[in-house]
Formats: C-alpha cells, structure tokens, sequence
C-alpha cells in the first residue's frame, strides 16, 4: 500500500462522515429530491468517462468512453432537471394573507 | 506525492477541490426547501466545474468523442428532465430514479472495464488498483441489472409481488462469494481476463437476483441502496484513477444512500437484513372483507361522507401510495381548499415509508400546489389525533394498521404507525376489501368509528368535491 493510497482512505472516510453529518440535517419534506439530487452526483462517473474518450488507447477504448460519456451525462442533465423541478414545486402557504 | 506536480495537473487539481466545496455547500442547501434551489445550482457548479478541469486532461489526446458523447447526453438529458417530449409524472419518480442510476452506473462499469483493459494488455496493473477496478465493476454492475429490476417493478412490467425460491439467500450469498474470490485471484493474477468477465457477468447477475424477491413496499430500501452501490462505485474508481474528486462525491453519495436506507429501515421497524434477506409482501391468505370474529367493514355513500368533512373542525388527510396510483393529488387538493374554504383546519399526516421511496407523499402533494408548511412528519402529527374530527386516509394500509402496536404475531409488530385509531372517527378511501401490500389484514378498517368509501381514489375524491360544493 502506498502513501497516496493512504491518503485517498483519509479522504474517502472523512467525505464519507461530511456527507452523513449534511444529509442528517435534511428534513423528511426532501428526501425525494435528495435522491434525485444525490442521484446527479453519481454522474461524477463523467470525469473518469471523459478522459476514457478522449485518450490515445485505441478505438475500443474510445467507443467505451464515448458511450459512458452519454451515460453520464444523461445521469448529470436529467438529474438536476428534475430534481429542479421538484423543488420548484415545494411552496409556503401564499394564502395566508388573505 | 513528492514530486511537484505541473501547472496543467494544479490548474485541474485546484478546480477539482473547489468542484468538491461546491458539491458539499450543494448537499447543504438541501436541509431547507428555501434554499434547496439555490444549492443544487451550487451542485451544478460543481459539476460544471469538474467536467471543465477533465477536460484540460494530458490524457485526453483528441475531442471528437468526447465533444459527441457530452453533446448526445446532455440532448437526451434534457429530454428527461424537461417536460418538452415526455413528461413524467411526479408519481412515476421512483422508477425514473432508478432509471437513472442505472445509467450512472452503465458509465462507472465501462470506465472500470475499460481501465482493466488497458492496464491488464499493458501488464501493468498493481493488486491495490485492481482491488479498486474490481470494486467499481462489481458495484457497477449490481447497480445497473438492480435498477432496471427496479424500475421494471415499479412500472409494473414485472411482477411487483416478491419472487421467491428455497435456498434463494444462499445461492445469493454464494455468488457473492464467487464474485469476491475472483476478485482475489485477479488481484494476484490480473491477467486472468475470464476471471475477470466471469465476475463481471456474477455481479450482473446478483443485480437481478438481489431485487427479485423484494417486494414493492420495500422499493424505497432497496432504490436508496441501489444508490449507495453507484456512490461507492465512483467512489472506487476515484481509487483505481488516482482521482480525489470521484472519491468524495462517491463517499457523500454513499453516505446520502446508506442514511435513506438505514432511516427507511427504521420507519418500518426492520433490520437491514430482513428486508433485503426477508421477502416482505408475499401474498398470505385472501383478504375477504370480514374479521374471523365475523366483524364486517362499514360502507359509507359520498353524500355522507362529504358531510361529515364539511361540518369537522380538524381534517388529517392521511395519503398512501394508493393516492398517487390513482393520481388523486389533484382531487384531493380540490377537496382540502374547499373545506378549508368553510373553515375546516386541515393537516396531512406523511408516514416516512409511504409511497415508494422516501419522501414520495411530500413531492406528490407538492406538484399539486400543497404548501409545505401543512404537511407533517409522524412524529409532529401523531398527538394530534385524538382531537380530529375525521382522519382521512387515502390509499394507505399498512402505516395506519393498529396491529402494529397490538399484535406481536403480525409481521409489521413495531412499525410506528400513524394513529388514526385514535382520531374521532376515520374515513377510508380503498379500492376493494382486499388487504394491503404487505397482505394483512387491517383491523381499524372493521373499527366502528371507520367509514369505508370504495372505489378509485380519484372518482371518489372528485364525488366528495361535488358533494361539497352543494352543501
């Protein structure tokens, strides 16, 4: 095991415990767009997807990368459109002043 | 790590933490529906950020594929997300959630077979990245043949009831075992490629088999779940690229899906273990309409029901996932604004596990233009019961089963529940006499304080708005 490995370990259980402490704090309302939203970020997938696209391993590998890349990306645009849109419909009571 | 890195590797390096300060603040926003907005475009920025500091890449040696595949993705994204083509309703989220992870998932699998590929023909792949590589497939593909499970439950194409077979758990357990000891053996010899396409097409296969047997009150453990795999599946990518920003956002993404989960669990008083091992919601013996003491449900016409709405002080509207099988949110809305419009206080009670998945009754009732402010979690509402007038229950079974604090034989016993035993009387909107999901009977539908209005959701509630109206 490397040192750089070591590292990411860090990393990885110190995102880990910032990402309970956060979605704790999100009340029950919102734990749909949550999902939708958390489900975006799985579209991070599209930084390793990319680079799979772009780099000189041959047609096949470039193929692969290219069809991750759609999937990604589907995963990223629809994603935030949607939970967009859900979140767009959580109002106050407006009635109230009535 | 000694070596100091290049501007080109600090340019991206430096956009990729603050990519990842933005994801964070992002998730933040989210503990408010004020600022929920406002943070997923702290998230999109981060995202935007990401793909711009990839993009800068030594390796990338050429654009075309790259230019293509963001611009096919991002078009087919939009017709997702935006209601241009196809609109999908509010009520059919859970399924295109899963959808989605799927596709999320399809890329961090190709990612990872691509990478061992490369690394495997050049003879250059060490145990620890094959170790990640492994990971990231494994999860990857349980998560996409699990999703499209799923989402072919949840759209009824499949069978929604729980599939089942003798010694299901343990030919399950085994695969998992299989799966891990190939991943040992490519670990010593990652040049085994059939090793490595044999626990490939295992993992596809668990996808499949871990979904089957789950029934559909338990899709919101099980898509959450699903959600936590295609975190830890970027997560493990991170790990095989070198790649510190795919490590975070896969962490909080797993953490976000293992939280949904474990709270999931916990609304229905349920080990993890027993609902992914459990196969909850087979169906028992057929429901009748009558109690073995011979007790039968009481029918009441809308004309009555409507005045007894009307003519209440306290209304808790108690919705289920029948409400948004009928796409009864609208007519129920109608319904509310006309009593609150005579004065009637109304509430609606959202137990945490009703619909399918979580949060599901909150995003229902919201595209329906109900304000946030009246809709209240379990726990806030519960005490409220003995002072309302009628409790209105709308498609729900199982959340409002009294069985579940009484009877330590039934399969739901300690499932906090929504007291609607309690209230003044309860009104029921059910289909037929047939028994919930979980397929048991409820004895607050036989209760002498209920009321039973049969027929679709949505026919019934607009029947009550016209009875109201000509009051």
């Amino acid at each position: 095991m490397t040192l750089t490995t070591v590292i990411q370990l860090y990393v990885f259980v110190l995102a880990g415990f910032v990402g309970y402490q956060v979605i704790s704090r999100v009340p029950p309302l919102l734990h749909t767009p949550l999902m939708s939203a958390a489900n975006a970020l799985t579209g991070i997938s599209l930084v390793g997807s990319l680079v799979a696209a772009g780099s000189n391993h041959g047609t096949l590998s470039n193929v692969l990368g290219f069809i991750a890349v759609i999937c990604a990306t589907v995963n990223v645009v629809g994603g935030f459109l949607i939970t967009d849109r859900m979140l767009k419909m959580f109002k106050r009571d407006d009635r109230k002043g009535k | 790590m000694s070596e100091s890195l290049s501007l080109r590797e600090l340019i991206i390096q430096g956009t990729y933490l603050v990519s990842s300060v933005f994801f964070i603040v992002g998730l933040r926003g989210l503990s408010s529906p004020e600022k929920a907005r406002a943070g997923m475009g702290y998230a999109a920025v981060g995202m935007l950020l990401a793909v711009a500091g990839t993009l800068i890449h030594a390796e990338i040696v050429s654009y075309t594929w790259v230019f293509w595949g963001l611009l096919a993705g991002s078009v087919i994204g939009v017709i997702i997300g935006r209601p241009l083509f196809i609109t999908v309703p509010m009520t059919a989220m859970p399924q295109w959630v899963a959808l989605s992870h799927a596709a999320g998932a399809v890329a961090a699998t190709l990612v990872g077979v691509n990478e061992y590929m490369i690394l495997s023909a050049a003879g250059t792949l060490p145990a620890g990245t094959m170790a990640a590589l492994g990971f990231e497939v494994l999860l990857g593909a349980l998560t996409v043949t699990g999703s499209v499970m799923a989402f072919g439950k949840l759209q009824e194409i499949l069978p929604g009831r729980p599939v089942t077979w003798p010694l299901q758990n343990v030919m399950n357990l085994l695969l998992l075992a299989a799966a891990l000891g190939l991943l040992v053996l490519l670990m010593l010899h990652p040049d085994r490629s059939t090793a490595f396409w044999v626990m490939l097409s295992i993992a596809a296969g668990l996808g499949i088999l871990m979904v089957l047997p789950i029934g559909g009150a338990d899709m919101p453990v099980v898509i959450s779940l699903l959600n936590a795999y295609a975190g830890l599946s970027a997560s493990a990518m991170g790990f095989a690229l070198d790649n510190n920003l795919l490590i975070i956002v896969g962490a909080l993404d797993g953490a976000s899906g293992l939280l949904l989960s474990i709270l999931m669990c916990k609304a229905m008083n349920r080990s993890f273990t027993n609902v992914i091992f459990g196969a909850f919601g087979a169906p028992t013996a057929a429901a009748t309409g009558q109690l073995a003491d011979g007790r039968e449900m009481r029918a009441i016409t809308p004309e009555d029901a409507a005045v007894r709405l009307a003519y209440a002080r306290l209304v808790v509207v108690v919705p289920g996932y029948g409400l948004a099988v009928a796409q009864a949110q609208h007519a129920l809305r109608e319904l509310t604004d006309l009593l609150e419009k005579r004065g009637v206080e109304v509430k609606y009670a959202i137990h945490p596990v009703a619909g399918r998945m979580p949060g599901h009754m909150n995003v229902l009732l919201a595209e329906a233009n109900v304000p946030y402010d009246r809709l209240f979690d379990m726990e806030e509402v519960n005490g409220e019961f003995p002072r309302t007038d009628v409790a209105l229950v709308i498609g729900a079974n199982d959340v409002v089963n009294p069985a579940a604090r009484s009877d330590p034989g039934s399969p739901i016993y300690g499932m906090p529940i929504l007291d609607v035993d309690k209230a003044r009387s309860a009104m029921v909107l059910k289909r037929g006499k047939g028994a919930g999901f979980a397929g048991i009977e409820n004895e607050l539908f036989f209760d002498p304080k209920t009321f039973m209005l049969f027929g679709d959701a949505k026919a019934s509630l607009t029947k009550l708005v016209t009875e109201v109206k000509s009051l």
